[in-house]
């Protein structure tokens, strides 16, 4: 068969080429083996654990489940929004990926718009998957239906945050240097980052500093929403704050390769 | 296309050095050099990765950072290595670029016609150094682009592949692709290309056709072997002025001069007149590799 070589250049509907960048980006998400772990195994079987967790971590007074799903679900945007975007941004930039698509006709905001619709897509799955395995492991949120809705904010004013703190990681830092980081930070802020633990098991002194950083805005935000159907002021204000300072340094620094 | 005393520096290295040169429309342009010549630098420049740090840069009569939305459509590119995800496969990827474009061309008769279908489902990673490189060219194509620009784009492939690559390069110059390619290999300049930039440190130290790189100042040598004691000063004054003919052994002499068809025949008719009869004669046209590394010196660097 002959091609036909002549010149017929044109760049695609933009709709046309952020749905070909989200899927390709879902597509190569879901082959990845280390993503699913991260994205899924890890928090499902935190969620198991927790169900016999009471006897060996005290978390504070109530069921340990309830106490456990808000933070698992933090958990679950921290490790998709962050450690996986990092991860797959730095390799992207390592491989030239980042350089030939800037050298295509797809804009940089196409591509941001493909990475994000990709990562809404696997956290919509994760949130679900973890709410239904929470209730059937009997999780009894007890701030109404509206707490779904705060849910759905948080995750998007804790994706905003938490992604652009990854871009920032893979655009400047080497490849290798953001694997180690993306994992290291998500360890840290798993233990110790009030993602999990509810920040009244801390000492005064730690827990007005934690409350700071977007981990625990997330985490303690999502625990009050579902505890008592809202998630107050403070997370929103430290989660809309990291969005912004982090999204504009990193509009400052990345490097494209 | 047109470049206009571009320089660019590394800190404190200058990769690119005043340099200009200009691409005819539709012409295969080679841009030949050493190592570290600078040409991927300007390549880039023109693709409009970097800006001139001095000097300018045109392609398609736009530039290319100014105007980088409306080139991106219009040119391809293909990249010295990667540009894919590792974990892509071959078609995937192509199609993927396609998808980007209004116009693409098939990816599945362009993967076939480069002979990538029989690894269309090989994730990249897995793919032959060649492979990943006729992967890259697809890309580069697949938009159909009025303009490509090629950094080593047949380096590490095996000699069917790089045929196949050169067919399809003189099938896009025949369809008024332009095509703008950096290569080492003389071999690929002299046969593929219309145009050719030598660069060396950062500048262009010569251009022109294969052809006329090769005459300028091209000294050939014609190989004759003879009886022994051939009367070389005798012949030497049948023949024009800055001929040089020498017996290195005994019965082989070795001409050097302007080798074109009329000393051919004053030669053979010297000997013919002199009762002669040379037993072999070989005449050994310089070629572009022996022009290149007489501009751009033969020693490792």
């Amino acid at each position: 068969m002959s091609l036909d070589l002549s010149p017929r250049p044109g760049a695609a509907t933009p709709t046309a080429m952020v749905r070909s960048q989200a899927s390709m980006e879902l597509r190569l998400l879901s082959r990845n083996g280390e993503q699913l772990l991260l994205t899924l195994v890890i928090p499902l079987l935190l969620l198991v654990a927790s169900t016999r967790a009471g006897s060996v971590v005290d978390l504070g007074d109530g069921r340990t489940i309830d106490i456990v799903t808000p933070g698992v679900l933090a958990l679950a945007v921290l490790s998709t929004s962050f450690t996986s975007l990092a991860i797959a941004t730095g390799f992207e930039r390592r491989y030239g990926v980042l350089k030939r698509l800037g050298a295509s006709p797809l804009p940089r905001w196409g591509l941001l718009a493909g990475k994000v619709t990709a990562i809404a897509a696997v956290e919509v799955v994760q949130l679900s998957v973890l709410v239904v395995v929470a209730q059937l492991l009997g999780w009894q949120p007890t701030g109404g239906p509206g707490a779904y809705a705060w849910l759905l904010v948080l995750a998007v004013v804790g994706t905003a945050a938490f992604g652009a703190l990854g871009l920032l990681i893979a655009g400047t830092l080497r490849a290798e240097a953001t694997l180690a980081v993306a994992n290291l930070v998500y360890v840290l802020l798993l233990v110790g980052g009030g993602l999990l633990v509810p920040l009244s098991r801390h000492p005064d002194a730690v827990a007005a500093v934690l409350q700071l950083l977007p981990s625990a805005a997330l985490g303690e935000g999502l625990r009050d929403a579902f505890a008592t159907g809202s998630p107050g002021l403070l997370p929103l204000l430290v989660l809309t704050v990291w969005a912004v300072g982090a999204g504009l340094l990193t509009a400052r620094c990345f490097r494209w390769e | 296309m047109q470049v206009r005393d571009l320089v660019m520096r590394y800190g404190t290295t200058t990769a690119v050095d005043g340099l200009s040169l200009e691409v005819p429309e539709g012409s295969i342009t080679a841009v030949l050099g050493p190592n570290g010549a600078g040409k991927t630098t300007t390549i880039e420049t023109c693709e409009g990765f970097r800006p001139p740090q001095s000097g300018s840069v045109r392609v398609l009569g736009l530039d290319p950072r100014v105007d980088a939305v409306r080139l991106r459509p219009r040119v391809g590119v293909m990249l010295q290595s990667g540009g894919a995800w590792t974990g892509s496969r071959a078609t995937e990827m192509l199609r993927h670029m396609a998808s980007l474009h209004a116009h693409p061309l098939d990816p599945e008769a362009l993967a076939d016609r480069l002979g990538l279908a029989s690894c269309g489902r090989t994730p990249y990673r897995r793919l032959s150094g060649g492979q990943q490189q006729r992967l890259s060219l697809a890309m580069a194509v697949v938009g159909r682009p009025e303009l490509v620009f090629l950094d080593e784009p047949t380096a590490g492939l095996d000699p069917q592949a790089r045929r196949a690559t050169w067919e399809l390069l003189a099938e896009l110059r025949g369809a008024g692709v332009t095509v703008v390619l950096t290569t080492h290999f003389m071999d690929e300049a002299e046969q593929l290309s219309d145009l050719v930039h030598v660069v060396d440190a950062g500048a262009v130290i010569a251009s022109g056709s294969p052809a006329e790189l090769t005459a300028s100042g091209a000294r050939g040598t014609i190989r004759f072997t003879a009886p022994a004691g051939v009367d070389v000063v005798a012949l030497m004054d049948a023949l024009p002025h800055d001929t040089k003919v020498e017996e290195v052994e005994a019965g082989r002499y070795v001409l050097t001069g302007e080798v074109d068809p009329r000393l051919l025949a004053a030669l053979t008719r010297w000997c013919a007149d002199h009762d002669v009869l040379t037993e072999s004669v070989l005449v050994e046209r310089q070629s572009l590799e022996d022009r290149f590394l007489d501009l751009t010196g033969r020693t490792l660097r």
